[in-house]
């Protein structure tokens, strides 16, 4: 059992693995058709020298691993932004998510 | 009747430029499906789907399979180059359009 909300989880999954530079998890769930207080969507904002020389789906992949239960079992959605340090200095900014078509 | 990881592979064979998504093409029922399929358009080259609302069993398996847990998906060439996140990262880093005009002129080329 624990008490922590699925975005506490996420935040401290995610700097166990990561130590990242920048980190942000945003709860998107209220875009949705879910209950209010919901967490199911989430939008991630990663920094990290860890996405060094690694493809985006590799990238992908190591956050996927990382949050494997969780997406197994609460999070419906996640939108996933990874960068190295020197690509975040460059951009400081990540698109945002797509409204809901509110069908799964 | 045959089995969903095969039919999985059969499609993934089949198809040189596929997406799993959520919806159609015309109706997608998914902001990021939608996004993907806009960003597979701008390519201008014709792409197959399949609708996983409509096949329950390949919205099941096909993330096992793929060691992927989202929708949509975006197969290649028989490979998984990602999820919408990763396929408008590559459509806005120019990296998306030649991906898939190699993959349609090699499968016309066949």
């Amino acid at each position: 059992m624990t008490s922590s909300t699925i975005e506490e989880q996420i935040n401290r999954l995610l700097e166990r693995d990561f130590s990242p530079k920048v980190l942000k998890v945003v709860n998107e769930s209220y875009k949705h058709s879910v209950p209010e207080g919901s967490e199911s969507h989430f939008n991630v904002t990663l920094v990290s020298d860890e996405f060094q020389a690694k493809r985006l789906i590799q990238r992908h992949r190591m956050v996927n691993q990382t949050l494997a239960d969780l997406l197994q079992n609460s999070i419906h959605a996640l939108a996933l932004h990874t960068l190295t340090p020197e690509e975040w200095a460059s951009r400081k900014e990540v698109p945002q998510s797509p409204e809901c078509r509110g069908k799964g | 009747m045959m089995e969903t990881i095969d039919k999985i592979k059969q499609q993934i064979a089949d198809n040189s430029i596929l997406l799993y998504m959520k919806g159609s093409p015309q109706f997608p029922s998914c902001g990021f499906s939608a996004q993907a399929v806009d960003a597979l358009k701008n390519c201008g080259e014709a792409f197959a789907y399949v609708d996983i609302l409509q096949n329950p069993d390949i919205r099941a398996e096909l993330p096992i399979y793929a060691q992927w847990p989202t929708f949509p998906q975006l197969w290649v060439d028989g490979e998984l180059v990602g999820g919408c996140d990763i396929i408008m990262e590559m459509f806005r880093s120019g990296e998306l359009l030649p991906l898939i005009k190699e993959s349609a002129a090699n499968t016309e080329a066949e």
